[in-house]
């Protein structure tokens, strides 16, 4: 019998187009995902190299990080924004590469439309100019972030050189309480191992409280693998994969959808495979978390206070935020709030964080916006009269895009001005210059727009599930 | 891609942990569809406070920058790559890099050099004290030497023959298209197209 071995290496395997000794492998790409940000430097080495795009029919690509998310039609007022989203349109056009448009329905985060339109299917690899590649991990499928020069090597080759990381598996054990959403369970892993725990390393995420994860919560964990420094973040497929994949556009269909499923139900890791790292964690440890700091791992629970600081990273992190240790964290007042990102800015996201709002207000003098991750989902969104629910409660109501998870648009905040955010950076900067932003779930956010400060759906009375 | 042997010259104590991308270089200045000019934006924020080791000017010229543990996490962006070898600087000196940024390095030339954090420690007091010590990051001899310290690192055999040559991975890709022809071949028809 053969080795034993985990899902990351049999994905691995199945696209090594070439392997030689002392050389990274050489892996197949079946799937590559294009933005505006990352590629016109990478459609220009094509052009002065005299390339072409190997596989149109693998690439897609869309606008998300410059677009604004107010209105359509009209020019985009950033002439540097709108220069790069015009450079998009015309390399797509002169090689072939479709693309999703802002101002279309095909539109959004780059992360989220490969999942909606049943492009993004287990054991794939896939790769984008984008960090949260690592989203498409979700369903089993081998997906990194690549940088500008290694988008035009998988243009011009449709592969990739690597080298074999090492795996990493992280199980959950047990049940999450009801509280405690996928956010916070990827918020709390992070706690645990830190900001360089899964350097160089393919996480696998397991064991009950995982599996228990709808998709969407699933693509929530994956996202932020990078924020725990580790090359791809995965899930094995099973039923709920299945299920979410099944009739959408891109995905097989009829004897192919049997192929396909007897492929997939191969990819599990085999019992007896070793990891080179694991962490075990106990669901029931888990609780909602807010970050405090500028690094994705310095969370506290809700319930707990800003903490004293260990080194001068921490009192660095400290003064940007203009925290003083001690301060519980339900004394921190917030001026905005959003939800958005492509870390949770999918229907589940929306519909979870309109249960707390509904019959509630945002305080007065906060800003709350709600940004649909694509357009579909915020079709979606209308289709249930969710958008209803965030206008009265008093959010805006946007278009789809990054927005202010990375302040390339106009939606940002100003200096000192402090964010209750369910993205995934809370990096010094990243939401606008001097900007303070805190990590939370959806269900945080939405509690902490109409508590003015950082707050549980608890206090509004609503105690189901999130 | 230039061949990069070695990079010898005045450091840079920068010293902090976890300087993620959007600090090397921020957002806004991604939005140029040009490689070239980056280096005005290198931690353009942190350049704001006049007591930044940056702007010193006893470190002026600096071509190895000695950074903390985990330096270019976050996004994938290469323009922090572009901004850091615009700015001036071949090599990166830290006890550890993410990896993302530590690839995008070799795709451009940067070196990126990994040493025990007490010998970056070291490295940082004696420059600190020092400014106008030299330190040489020599890829040939895979050694680092400064002031007090003479140690050899670690870099993958590959990258290490890539950067001593200058050659850019697509061109090498392309001798193998025929495995690439074969691979499509066996490619299973299911596999999801975009058009």
């Amino acid at each position: 019998m053969s080795k034993p071995r985990t899902l990351a290496e049999k994905v691995w395997e199945k696209h090594v187009v070439r392997r030689a000794e002392g050389e990274p492998d050489l892996l197949y790409v079946d799937l590559h995902l294009v933005h505006e940000v990352t590629s016109p430097q990478a459609f220009e080495g094509l052009r002065l190299a005299g390339r072409k795009v190997r596989r149109p029919d693998l690439t897609l690509a869309t606008m998300d990080h410059n677009v604004p998310t107010t209105e359509f039609g009209l020019p985009v007022r950033d002439e540097v924004s709108a220069r790069q989203m015009d450079a998009l349109r015309k390399n797509c056009e002169e090689f072939g590469v479709q693309l999703h448009p802002w101002g279309t329905i095909g539109q959004g985060i780059v992360h989220m439309i490969g999942p909606e339109m049943g492009l993004t299917q287990p054991g794939l690899t896939i790769v984008c100019g984008d960090s949260h590649t690592s989203t498409h991990g979700a369903f089993g499928a081998l997906a990194f972030g690549i940088g500008t020069s290694e988008v035009e090597h998988v243009l011009a080759t449709q592969t990739i050189p690597q080298s074999h990381p090492k795996t990493m598996a992280v199980t959950v054990e047990g049940e999450l309480p009801v509280d405690v959403s996928a956010k916070d369970l990827m918020l709390g892993i992070l706690n645990r191992i830190g900001t360089k725990g899964g350097t160089g390393h393919v996480i696998e995420y397991r064991g009950e409280a995982v599996r228990q994860l709808s998709m969407e919560g699933r693509m929530t964990v994956c996202n932020m693998s990078i924020e725990g420094g580790a090359r791809a973040g995965m899930i094995a497929p099973d039923e709920t994969t299945y299920s979410y994949l099944e009739g959408r556009p891109h995905a097989p269909q009829g004897a192919d959808w049997e192929r396909a499923l007897e492929e997939w139900q191969s990819l599990p890791t085999d019992e007896g495979a070793s990891f080179d790292k694991e962490v075990v964690i106990q669901a029931e440890d888990l609780v909602p978390y807010v970050s405090w700091g500028t690094t994705p791992a310095q969370t506290v629970p809700l319930d707990g206070e800003v903490p004293e600081p260990q080194n001068e990273g921490h009192e660095r992190a400290l003064k940007y935020m203009g925290l003083k240790p001690g301060t519980p964290m339900r004394d921190i007042y917030v001026d905005t709030v959003f939800i958005g990102s492509c870390t949770n800015a999918r229907i589940e996201d929306l519909r979870a964080a309109a249960r707390v709002l509904e019959g509630h207000k945002v305080k007065e003098g906060i800003r709350a916006m709600v940004v649909p991750g694509s357009m579909r989902v915020k079709q979606q969104a209308e289709e249930e009269g969710l958008d209803e629910v965030f206008q009265q409660a008093g959010f805006e109501w946007r278009n789809a895009g990054c927005s202010m998870c990375l302040g390339m648009n106009p939606d940002k905040l100003s200096p000192g001005e402090r964010c209750a955010s369910t993205s995934n950076r809370n990096f010094e900067g990243r939401q606008g210059k001097g900007g303070r932003t805190h990590l939370v779930s959806p269900v945080v956010a939405a509690a902490t727009a109409v508590m003015g400060r950082f707050a549980s759906p608890s206090e509004l009375g609503v105690l189901e599930g999130v | 891609m230039e061949p990069v042997k070695k990079v010898k010259g005045k450091a840079l104590p920068l010293g902090y942990s976890d300087v993620d991308t959007d600090q090397i270089v921020p957002s806004d200045a991604l939005k140029r569809i040009e490689r070239t000019g980056f280096g005005q934006f290198l931690f353009s924020s942190w350049r704001e406070d006049e007591d930044f080791v940056m702007n010193k000017p006893e470190h002026e010229g600096a071509v190895v920058l000695l950074a903390g543990e985990n330096f270019g996490c976050g996004s994938s962006r290469e323009h922090a790559v572009w901004a850091v070898q615009d700015y001036g600087f071949g090599a990166v000196i830290a006890p550890s890099f993410a990896d993302i940024f530590k690839n995008n390095c070799t795709k451009n030339g940067v070196l990126t050099v990994e040493l025990p954090e007490e010998v970056v420690q070291k490295l940082l007091e004696a420059i600190r004290e020092n400014p106008d010590a030299e330190i040489t990051v020599d890829l040939e001899s895979r050694t680092v030497t400064g002031p007090g310290v003479e140690e050899s690192f670690e870099v993958d055999d590959f990258v290490r023959y890539r950067l001593l040559n200058g050659l850019d991975d697509v061109g090498l890709t392309l001798r193998h298209e025929e495995d690439i022809e074969a691979y499509e071949r066996r490619r299973p028809s299911y596999m999801p197209k975009v058009l």
